[in-house]
């Protein structure tokens, strides 16, 4: 809660910030956008432009400071670079951008290169035609620009193996603990497999620690544990069945997370009143150390530190370990759940913008990205940018994934996700059982594909 | 002869004059209603048109249902339950807070010491926005004994500290005594302007004739508090049955539904769920329960009032 008040507040800021410097760039983005593109685009097909000059249209959202400033160094070089081409910036804030994105989209004219997070927005967008398959441009050259990029990334863009956007940042959900606490309750190393887990939370009871902080107020840190249950026990295939309907959300492998995670729950591993908790509550039992573990995804420390009293959270105590493997479960350990941010490319862009966004998502870039830790790089070799060892074991995990489940509430229509959060919930406080949890879900999801 | 012909010459000039003052009627309301027509009537028949849809809010409404919204509202489980939450508050309302309230008017409305002081003391969470007081009332409900209050009270009385809002059986009640904290203060108000109403004499006549305290009370001051009593009643109903920004805050309807409302479980459906034809349809219902209650409350109970038999 705090959290969110703390972003409202920011975004209200940065709104009024990016208004007042976007003044300048608005006559520009309200120029009938297409037209100058396509034409032009067209010819610099055929020939090098000699006097036209090929605009590309680029929106996105990072209102930081630095962040920002650091996306028109791009574009500049970019620009300096290629004389031919212009590249109109429109920054937006987050909120402002979803509506305008909804109007534009309305009228069939995306920006060239616009934010992200691929998903279920994404894939509308794409079945609408409103994007351009860029299939070809990553596979070109014996796929040199596709083997660039971590593959399960990669794949949160792409719908039915076509894909219509690019990540430049991937995070991954996973266990943030408490070495203290662990070497207390006489844990020697991080579980790997799921009856370790249990076995731990087990020994940290026993040693009197709280094992897991937990925000089930909240639902969607909830709702982490039962969408990496599903994905380690049903893995890519189980997902993809559900969500192209050849299968069910109600299957097997749902019903399965959900008891698995009943086992979890039977042994009242989390705080005390977790489930009218925030995530705000469970990230300060975590920053004052008075949880062992919490599953969240790599903005974890940062909060924690935020809501400890010394601002430091429980600083060299902390680790990190990926979400254990479920013993006899179809998923690969390396899959991966979480989510980032990247670029779709509009319907109408120029080649030359999809030249541009090669080169935003080159090492060089990611590098320097990474180096002031607004983003995850995706790409191999750019993880020499990330200063902090932990977030560093976060970005190799995320890389190392050949699957990479988004976020159920992104994957999935926004109603479904809704469900999946409140049938969860409903799950942690006994009063659904798993055939009811998946049942809810398939039965919202099949509503809302109808 | 005279006479008469005066009269109807009278009643003749009277028609224009009552067609001017009609004229002048409506021009005065007219500004009022097309801002009453604009702002409240048109979204009431919109939302009534969207409540017969499946629609989740992008382009217009085309996967018409009919009354199918409304028969999954009353077939579901959920929203009896949020419906029962809220008569639940509503009865705890009645029987608790509004009593409790009137307690309170009697002590501070007497020359007590220091009643101005608590008279502004009792007022002011009904000041406080909603927001705020939830937000104040979380921390209070912390079940960590380290940061929430009554678990630290409880650990230091060597009790054990309880889940409060984290538990599906205690949340509705911390919710209550929440809505208790804010909103006893403006009952407490009511009662005690009408308490000034209430003249003097008939008190001290009251008092010469023999009667003690209770009586007084019982005898005296109730029933002369009656109007008062059915406006207060009324505001507490209409307010309880549309509860939501304390709720929303403090607890999302949550733990699982247990301390969802009406106005709660319209807002997941309708802007987490994006089921905007449902959320009409729910917002719709909800309407007419407070507009029946209005009316039967209007016509069985409060006539009197408008009757002039007052009290």
């Amino acid at each position: 809660m705090q959290h969110k008040l703390v972003r409202l507040i920011g975004l209200v800021v940065l709104a009024t910030l990016v208004l007042a410097a976007c003044r300048p760039a608005t006559p520009a983005a309200t120029q009938p956008p297409q037209q100058a593109p396509t034409e032009v685009g067209e010819t610099a097909t055929a020939v090098p432009p000699t006097e036209h000059k090929v605009v590309i249209t680029w929106w996105h959202i990072s209102t930081a400071e630095e962040h920002k400033a650091l996306w028109q160094k791009f574009a500049d070089e970019y620009m300096a670079a290629h004389p031919n081409v212009e590249i109109q910036i429109t920054v937006l804030e987050n909120e402002a951008f979803k509506s305008k994105m909804t109007t534009v989209m309305q009228s069939g004219n995306p920006p060239d290169i616009f934010q992200s997070w691929g998903g279920g927005v994404m894939i509308e967008y794409a079945k609408a035609g409103l994007l351009k398959d860029i299939t070809a441009d990553l596979d070109a050259d014996g796929g040199a620009w596709r083997s660039t990029f971590s593959p399960g990334a990669l794949g949160v863009y792409a719908y039915q193996g076509r894909n219509y956007g690019v990540p430049w940042d991937m995070g991954m959900v996973g266990f943030w603990y408490n070495k203290a606490l662990f070497a207390q309750a006489g844990i020697e190393t991080p579980p790997t497999t799921w009856s370790e887990f249990l076995e731990d939370v087990r020994k940290l009871k026993a040693a009197g620690i709280t094992p897991i902080a937990l925000g089930a107020g909240d639902k969607w840190p909830a709702m982490f544990y039962y969408a990496y249950l599903a994905v380690r026990i049903g893995g890519q295939e189980a997902f993809d069945k559900a969500y192209s309907r050849q299968g069910s959300f109600a299957d097997e492998p749902f019903v399965e997370a959900g008891r698995k995670l009943q086992e979890l729950i039977a042994l009242q591993p989390f705080q005390d009143g977790f489930l009218g908790a925030t995530y705000g509550d469970q990230a300060t039992l975590m920053g004052n150390g008075k949880a062992a573990m919490e599953l969240m995804g790599q903005w974890a420390p940062a909060v924690e530190k935020d809501n400890s009293p010394d601002k430091q959270g429980i600083g060299d105590n902390l680790g990190w370990f990926p979400f254990p493997m479920v013993e006899g479960g179809a998923g690969d350990p390396n899959d991966a759940f979480g989510g980032g941010n990247g670029f779709a490319i509009g319907k109408n862009a120029p080649p030359e913008a999809i030249d541009f966004v090669k080169y935003l998502t080159s090492v060089d870039c990611q590098v320097q990205l990474a180096k002031i830790n607004v983003a995850l790089p995706v790409v191999k070799g750019a993880e020499v940018g990330i200063s902090d060892p932990l977030l560093l074991a976060v970005q190799q995990g995320a890389a190392k994934a050949k699957y990479f489940q988004l976020y159920y509430d992104q994957a999935l229509p926004p109603a479904v996700g809704s469900v999946v959060n409140d049938s969860v919930q409903a799950l942690f406080a006994g009063t659904m059982t798993p055939e009811e949890v998946a049942q809810a879900i398939e039965d919202s999801f099949a509503q809302e594909m109808k | 002869m005279e006479n008469s012909v005066e009269e109807r010459k009278e009643t003749l000039s009277a028609s224009p004059r009552r067609a001017s003052l009609v004229l002048t009627v409506a021009l005065f309301l007219l500004p009022a209603f097309i801002l009453f027509a604009a702002f409240v009537v048109y979204p009431m028949l919109q939302s009534l048109y969207y409540s017969l849809f499946n629609w989740k809010g992008f382009g217009p409404a085309v996967d018409f249902v009919g009354l199918g919204n409304y028969q999954r509202i009353l077939t579901d489980r959920a929203f009896m339950k949020a419906l029962g939450n809220a008569l639940i508050i509503v009865v705890l309302s009645l029987t608790l807070q509004l009593p409790l309230s009137l307690a309170m008017a009697l002590m501070v409305g007497r020359d007590l010491p220091g009643r101005r002081f608590f008279r502004t003391i009792f007022f002011m969470p009904y000041v406080f926005s909603e927001v705020i007081t939830a937000i104040m009332w979380m921390g209070l409900f912390n079940p960590d004994p380290d940061r929430g209050l009554f678990n630290a009270f409880l650990v230091l009385l060597g009790l054990k500290p309880q889940a409060w809002l984290g538990d599906p059986h205690q949340v509705l009640g911390c919710i209550f005594v929440v809505l208790t904290w804010k909103y006893f203060g403006f009952h407490m108000l009511l009662y005690m302007a009408g308490l000034q109403n209430i003249p003097q004499e008939i008190e001290e006549a009251a008092l010469i004739d023999g009667a003690n305290g209770r009586q007084l009370i019982t005898h005296i001051v109730l029933p002369l508090l009656g109007g008062t009593i059915r406006t207060s009643v009324y505001l507490s109903v209409l307010g309880a049955l549309q509860q939501f920004g304390v709720i929303w805050v403090m607890t999302r309807g949550g733990p699982v539904n247990a301390s969802d409302v009406m106005a709660t479980y319209m807002y997941r459906y309708s802007f987490i769920r994006f089921w905007l034809g449902y959320g009409s349809a729910v917002a719709f219902v909800m309407l007419l329960i407070s507009l029946v209650f209005s009316l039967a409350y209007l016509r069985l109970v409060r006539q009197q009032d408008y009757l002039g038999g007052g009290y």
